[in-house]
């Protein structure tokens, strides 16, 4: 018989060897960086064109993102419908995104189906023609469910929330709004898309099971010329405006029967030496199923389905946010053991027992994420892109594995003090 | 091509290796035959409450989650209509901690009176957050209860009220338990750096003394075939008129599944779908259309849905959408949209396969509706099908009697 009431033995995390798998750097003949990682365990793979077309360097709300949208939905050559049937056919997925700082592209194909998704792509990336037509589809559409987001209590709490932290005119803190989309126009679109998405701003990240021509095929389609010419962007200075006003509550509907709580505080960028290792305490306050807020808020008291805290990864500046949707009447019980919780950290040392499960998670939790070439390349692409390299990455590892009980304690004095913290609730 | 061995304990617990030595990491999944059509239409979210209840500790081990964290491991759950599945991912090194965790839960669980009296409150909360406190929120229950009359897709996983999750009792958590979470009705299957050999070793060791329990044979109402169309108008607080139909379809094991997943493709999947093409981009009716189904085991709901354009007129918006499906009920596809859809697929399962706690996950699923082998014939399933199967089924699926239908007003 065995003893069930043993566990089995365990490897420690800080035994665990983590490497990041090194990526493969070419140039295309037109200077473009092509960062590669291989894996010719499926036949599938993904490409990802990065360009500086984020939020940061619009001049007018929303110009980013929908230069971004519509650039997708015709050429000189062809129509929305075109582009998408021709993508389609082939099983293919172009997605695109924009961020902050960043404007991206990025196509999911089966490796055999790439030579014949590259030409489309190469349209898309350097032909859009932005047609009234789909402006005025895009913009309609896109109120619409701005009006239905708007009812939810989550939804308006991550606008407000972000406002108070970064102010209304940052880019962290701005956020769309009816007149918005109505001021859109195809020309400025236009401009910002051809400022910003040329042939010097561009980086291609790729990843998958790829052609032995990898590079041959992507010279021929975007590294032959100086496609949009040379453009030289300067990132505007943009400082934060963070509210005076520390507590907030928003009646958003009165028959809601939870209200969004949102707790948060402002904390520096990813530069700063504090923030790797607020990871770490990250982790064990809000950052997994067993911290100190899921333990209390949820498996202890039941105020809600579940509770986070999160550091945000901005590239200028970070912050603190704790979210949870909770029932209407325990809102503010829940704000209060937030508090608790926060206080708990500051005036008692983490149990070393707590440290290690932590500790081990966390690893456990990288080798997780580094399996499988998408994964790795979605590393790099973070690291390259914020200007630092694998160091950065084994110094947040580092962190993890030596990390004392003191040095977070001094770190909850810092930043824990419920008193710096933004609050908020929507009902 | 995914590559598998496959053994079955004494004691009925069907189990499944699949070697992946490209990864370090491993992963536990352990799927239950059960799901909320097991359900007692007066206790109806017992299978998704069970779930949670999972978590609360078992008979040997007081805590699930902490020494999973202490091994760097990950875990998580769900539950369907028709099985409720747990899994874990973790360092390879360490793999027999989940072998010890997920054999002392189904061994026995520790039912505690203090996790079901929070748990009770944990599911009401993710109740309210799902379907109360978002607009639309409650359609799947109107749908459901609309499409069905008998067979127990009638009400939803989280449960038809919250009062049925209020009312749980430890008592029927133990029934439910000892009925169900049985090893003879349960797949587990490991997979990622392990070995064959290995994985029989511990997992004689661990849930082989386990009591089989008996196999679930089950015996529910079927669905009779809806003899006329079924209508429904809601009003409420919410800013844009919508419109829910849905037709009643194939099970996922019944031949014809594969025919209706790529109508409902030709329909709605992807940018250039006919839906998507005509009734958003081309006529303007509607900011967002979709055309899905969830895959149900049973008879299940092949969906339309989406929400009109201000100003646009519901019945208007209705028309357009029969246009469309009378089109596919009498045109038949062209080769090369079927061609399309089938593109689609097959681009769909290759990128699930790329995770290795997706294909464990299906391993466990076409085990679980017959055998594992189905997991790589899917894709000639799909292969075979010609235009006149599609022309046929939609005749089928599209008639009138056959349908529910939600109007969703503003008010």
């Amino acid at each position: 018989m065995i003893n069930r009431k043993i566990a089995p033995e365990i490897k420690d995390a800080v035994d665990f060897d983590i490497t990041l798998k090194p990526y493969e750097k070419f140039t295309l003949d037109n200077g473009i960086p092509v960062y590669v990682v291989k894996s010719d365990e499926q036949d599938t793979l993904q490409l990802e064109l990065v360009f500086p077309g984020g939020s940061w360097y619009e001049t007018e709300n929303l110009v980013a993102s929908a230069s971004n949208f519509l650039m997708k939905n015709g050429s000189s050559k062809h129509s929305a419908r075109e582009i998408n049937e021709s993508i389609d056919y082939f099983g293919a997925h172009l997605n695109r995104n924009c961020h902050h700082e960043n404007a991206t592209y990025t196509l999911h194909c089966l490796t055999k189906h790439f030579t014949e998704m590259l030409p489309v792509l190469q349209e898309v990336i350097m032909d859009p023609s932005f047609p009234e037509e789909e402006l005025a589809i895009f913009r309609q559409n896109m109120k619409q469910r701005l009006a239905v987001n708007l009812q939810k209590c989550d939804f308006v709490a991550n606008r407000h929330i972000d406002k108070y932290l970064f102010g209304e005119f940052h880019p962290y803190g701005r956020v769309s709004s009816m007149d918005a989309y109505d001021a859109l126009q195809t020309d400025t679109l236009a401009a910002f898309y051809k400022q910003h998405y040329t042939y010097n701003n561009c980086k291609i990240f790729i990843a998958g099971h790829l052609p032995e021509n990898l590079i041959a095929l992507l010279n021929q389609y975007f590294g032959t010329t100086k496609w949009n010419g040379e453009s030289t962007l300067i990132k505007p200075e943009l400082s934060v405006a963070p509210a005076e006003e520390k507590k907030f509550r928003i009646f958003n509907d009165e028959n809601g029967v939870q209200g969004a709580v949102r707790v948060a505080r402002p904390f520096p960028n990813r530069y700063h030496p504090d923030f790797p290792k607020m990871l770490v305490l990250n982790t064990i306050f809000g950052g997994y199923f067993g911290s100190r807020l899921m333990s209390n808020i949820r498996e202890e008291k039941g105020y809600t389905y579940g509770i986070y805290s999160q550091l945000y990864n901005f590239r200028q500046t970070s912050a603190i946010n704790i979210q949870t949707e909770a029932g209407r009447d325990v809102c503010e019980a829940t704000i209060e053991e937030i508090y608790k919780e926060l206080r708990t950290l500051q005036n008692e040392i983490v149990p070393e027992d707590e440290l290690h499960l932590v500790r081990n998670f966390m690893i456990g939790s990288i080798l997780g994420d580094l399996d499988g070439a998408f994964q790795i390349i979605q590393r790099w692409k973070t690291l390259i892109l914020n200007g630092v390299d694998e160091n950065y990455f084994y110094n947040n590892i580092r962190t993890i594995k030596t990390i004392s009980a003191e040095e977070l304690q001094e770190l909850a004095k810092e930043y824990f003090t419920p008193e710096d913290f933004y609050e908020l609730v929507v009902i | 091509m995914i590559h598998y061995n496959k053994f079955t304990l004494s004691n009925g617990l069907r189990v499944i290796v699949h070697e992946d030595h490209t990864t370090p990491m491993a992963v536990v999944n352990v799927m239950y035959d059960v799901g909320a059509r097991d359900e007692d239409p007066n206790k109806t979210g017992f299978a998704h409450l069970f779930e949670h209840l999972m978590f609360g500790g078992s008979v040997n081990i007081p805590e699930y989650d902490e020494p999973l964290q202490m091994a760097g491991g990950e875990n998580n759950a769900y539950t369907t209509s028709d099985l409720t599945n747990y899994y874990i991912q973790l360092p390879a090194e360490n793999i027999e901690t989940a072998f010890w965790l997920e054999s002392d839960r189904m061994l026995s669980l520790a039912f505690s009176e203090k996790s079901l009296d929070v748990q009770r409150k944990v599911v009401c909360e993710e109740f309210k957050e799902h379907y109360i406190n978002k607009p639309y929120g409650d359609v799947w229950h109107k749908m459901r209860d609309l499409s069905y009359s008998v067979h127990p897709y009638k009400w939803m996983t989280i449960g038809k009220e919250l009062s049925h999750i209020e009312n749980a009792r430890l008592e029927e958590v133990k029934d439910f338990f000892f009925r169900y979470y049985r090893p003879a009705n349960a797949i587990l299957v490991v997979g990622g750096h392990v070995t064959t050999a290995q994985v029989k070793l511990l997992a004689e060791k661990w849930f082989g003394d386990i009591p089989s329990g008996q196999r679930i044979q089950r015996n529910l109402p079927v669905e009779p075939p809806q003899a006329a169309a079924h209508k429904l108008e809601v009003k409420a607080n919410v800013p844009l008129d919508a419109l829910y139909k849905c037709y009643h379809m194939p099970g996922r094991t019944d031949k014809q599944y594969y025919t209706t997943d790529l109508i409902s493709d030709i329909l709605g999947g992807g940018a250039s779908s006919r839906l998507n093409q005509v009734l958003v981009k081309e006529k303007k009716l509607f900011s967002n259309i979709e055309c899905y189904h969830f895959g149900t085991l049973d008879a299940g709901l092949l969906t339309i849905e989406g929400k009109l354009v201000k100003g646009v007129k519901m019945k208007d918006a209705e028309k357009a959408i029969q246009e469309e499906l009378d089109k596919v009920q009498q045109e038949v596809i062209p080769e090369r949209e079927l061609q399309k859809v089938k593109n689609r697929v097959e681009s769909m399962l290759a990128f699930e396969d790329m995770g290795l706690l997706n294909r464990a996950n299906n391993l466990a699923f076409y085990e679980l509706i017959g055998d594992a082998e189905l997991m790589n014939t899917e894709f000639s399933n799909y292969e075979a099908v010609t235009t006149a199967d599609m022309h046929r089924e939609a005749q089928l699926l599209f008639n009138e009697k056959n349908s529910n239908t939600i109007y969703y007003y503003a008010g």
